[in-house]
């Protein structure tokens, strides 16, 4: 039973990661319909980025961690008006190759800048404490406080402030929200903004707990794409929940039947899906 | 309609002559085996710009068929059955795994299909490196034999020991697979391929049968791959999971975008020059895939039709001007 729960509880840990990280990404896909496959790099640079300001600078972990999610959001802002903005009327094929080549860029920045070298970062909470049979260190119930409070604040962000607001029209009606005045292309340059920041601070809250390594994001990033896929192409609440589901799943999975292939169970799955529908899980008709 | 011009059809055979006296000037082993090695990814890079150029899915899932066909010919030439026997095979397993993968992910469409095929690849991967008892792990597979002589009458035998033979045979894969596309593209069932890429609704609405267009090009594309992976096998005589691995998908991806996508020369076009660059750029070591990263994104943007098609345009507004000048000199003298 204390193993089970154990496993529960890492599964909610990991789950919470992969929620911010799908969150992100499902804002992007919802507005530009573009499939960012260099999400999961966008993490992977968010965490070295903490630990370039965190520890070769020398800000600390809380410091560190305001800085490197401001500095990731300038490299969204960046990322769409270099990458994506250029091929807003070309075919759809461009913007995924565009955005193959930003995530070989953005490994091999950190390859050439940090080093093939797993590196780490100090662990600001590394004691240990004992919640009904689980022992845990801080740091891992961090990851899942922080995890609800950043999805609460996005919430409020999302349903309570104009700027949200105007992220959900431009996501629902491109050229209706361009006849209202909404400028498109700020809300795209402040939706990969907040997506990048996101990311980044999903990694700075699991980093001091996992080696750091360039290739860190390409797994995560698919799994963020099955995630959203699942939950719906520009869904917040399924973007949470298959967050959660499928670390769930890969905990229980990965302790009970094998850890080596816990990824293939969630890539096979993604393929069983849309091989039975086509669109995703909550996807709607495509025009 | 496709007749290429007089000067286009001798660099092609300059080209092939070029090709085929490659080893009387080329000692160096090491770039010989470099070009074996180009030509294979141009076999296979072909092979995606069937399916991603022609027919505008994007598959990313290539690399992991070229693992297949890889594998497929180490594991049954390790296990005494002759290459010529294994090669084919594994080729028509990559297919056929391809058409089983087709059949139920082709209804998916766009961003979805690329995703689709990009976790399939990913599972190849992570399978080629965990099951231990078929393709050995991450250690993958050593000593895999090199192709058995074929007999010839009143000559004696083509024997396969030499780089240079095994050249030669890489040459002949990769110029029966071109025969093979150009019949294919320029016919009028290849006009259904493009037909397809370019507007999927119209391409339904004139009757064609486009999922059915879409499977067959990329069985055939995965064909392809397995066929170069098959080489690559026997060429190498070793493989290990990084030969299905997905950065070799990115890869091809490199070679038919840089080169010319939806251009018969152009996968070939860049995966010579990208590896021949790679080899130039060798002193940048770590910031190779850096500048490749950011080729890719420019090239896209700015030049969407790759080196080839770049120079085609080039070509046809040169052609027009000189027309242009013939026609109004023409006008002044009379």
């Amino acid at each position: 039973m204390d193993l089970f729960l154990q496993q529960v509880f890492n599964g909610i840990m990991f789950g919470s990661t992969y929620a911010i990280v799908a969150l992100g990404l499902t804002l992007v896909m919802g507005i530009l319909n573009i499939p960012n496959f260099a999400h999961g790099h966008l993490y992977m640079l968010g965490g070295y980025l903490l630990f370039f300001f965190g520890s070769t600078i020398g800000l600390g972990y809380w410091f560190g961690l305001i800085v490197s999610v401001a500095a990731m959001g300038v490299v969204g802002v960046l990322m769409e008006r270099i990458v994506y903005r250029p091929l807003n009327d070309q075919p759809h094929i461009n913007a995924f190759i565009a955005a193959v080549g930003s995530l070989l860029f953005l490994e091999s920045f950190a390859l050439v800048v940090w080093g093939s070298q797993g590196l780490r970062i100090p662990n600001p909470y590394p004691q240990m404490i004992e919640i009904m049979g689980i022992t845990t260190s801080i740091q891992r119930l961090l990851v899942i406080i922080g995890a609800v409070l950043l999805i609460a604040g996005l919430h409020l962000f999302m349903k309570k402030t104009i700027l949200g607001a105007t992220i959900e029209a431009v996501a629902q009606n491109r050229e209706g929200a361009m006849l209202t005045g909404i400028n498109v292309n700020r809300v795209s340059a402040m939706t990969f903004a907040i997506s990048a920041g996101t990311a980044a601070v999903a990694a700075s809250l699991l980093s001091p707990i996992f080696m750091l390594s360039p290739s860190m994001g390409a797994i995560l990033g698919m799994k963020a794409f099955v995630i959203v896929i699942l939950g719906g192409m520009g869904s917040i609440p399924g973007a949470i929940f298959g967050g959660y589901l499928l670390g769930l799943i890969e905990a229980l999975g990965g302790g009970y039947l094998s850890a080596a292939y816990k990824d293939v169970f969630a890539f096979g799955a993604l393929i069983l899906i849309l091989s039975i529908k086509p669109t995703g899980l909550f996807g709607q008709k495509e025009v | 309609m496709f007749t290429k011009p007089i000067h286009t059809k001798l660099l092609y055979l300059a080209i092939l002559a070029a090709a085929l006296l490659l080893p009387w000037y080329v000692p160096d082993a090491y770039i010989f085996q470099i070009v074996t090695m180009s030509i294979l990814y141009a076999v296979a890079a072909s092979g995606m710009n069937l399916i991603l150029g022609f027919t505008g899915q994007v598959t990313l899932a290539h690399g992991a068929f070229f693992g297949m066909g890889a594998y497929g010919v180490a594991i049954m030439t390790k296990a005494g059955i002759i290459f010529w026997l294994a090669l084919p095979v594994s080729a028509l397993i990559a297919a056929f795994i391809g058409l089983l993968i087709g059949l139920p992910t082709l209804r998916t469409r766009g961003a979805y299909f690329a995703i689709v095929t990009l976790c399939f690849g990913v599972i190849v991967w992570i399978v080629s490196g965990n099951w231990v008892e078929l393709t050995g792990g991450h250690n993958g597979i050593f000593g895999i034999p090199r192709p058995s002589p074929i007999p010839v009458p009143f000559f004696g035998q083509i024997e396969f020991f030499s780089q240079t033979s095994m050249y030669y045979l890489s040459l002949a894969v990769l110029l029966l697979v071109l025969f093979a596309l150009y019949r294919l593209v320029y016919s009028v069932f290849g006009l259904t391929f493009m037909a397809v890429r370019n507007n999927e609704p119209l391409a339904d609405s004139v009757g064609i049968n486009t999922y059915a267009t879409k499977l067959i090009s990329f069985v055939a594309g995965n064909f392809i791959a397995g066929l170069a992976g098959g080489m690559y096998a026997a060429i190498m005589g070793a493989v290990s999971p990084s030969a299905a691995g997905y950065m070799l998908t990115f890869n091809f991806l490199i070679f038919v975008i840089l080169g010319g996508m939806a251009t018969l020369p152009g996968p070939v076009v860049g995966a010579f020059a990208i590896p021949v660059l790679m080899e130039f750029m060798q002193f940048l070591d770590d910031y190779r895939m850096l500048i490749f990263g950011a080729l890719l994104i420019v090239v896209i943007i700015y030049f969407p039709m790759g080196l080839v098609g770049g120079l085609r345009r080039l070509n046809q507004k040169v052609a027009a001007r000189r027309q242009q000048k013939v026609s109004e000199s023409g006008h002044a003298s009379r």
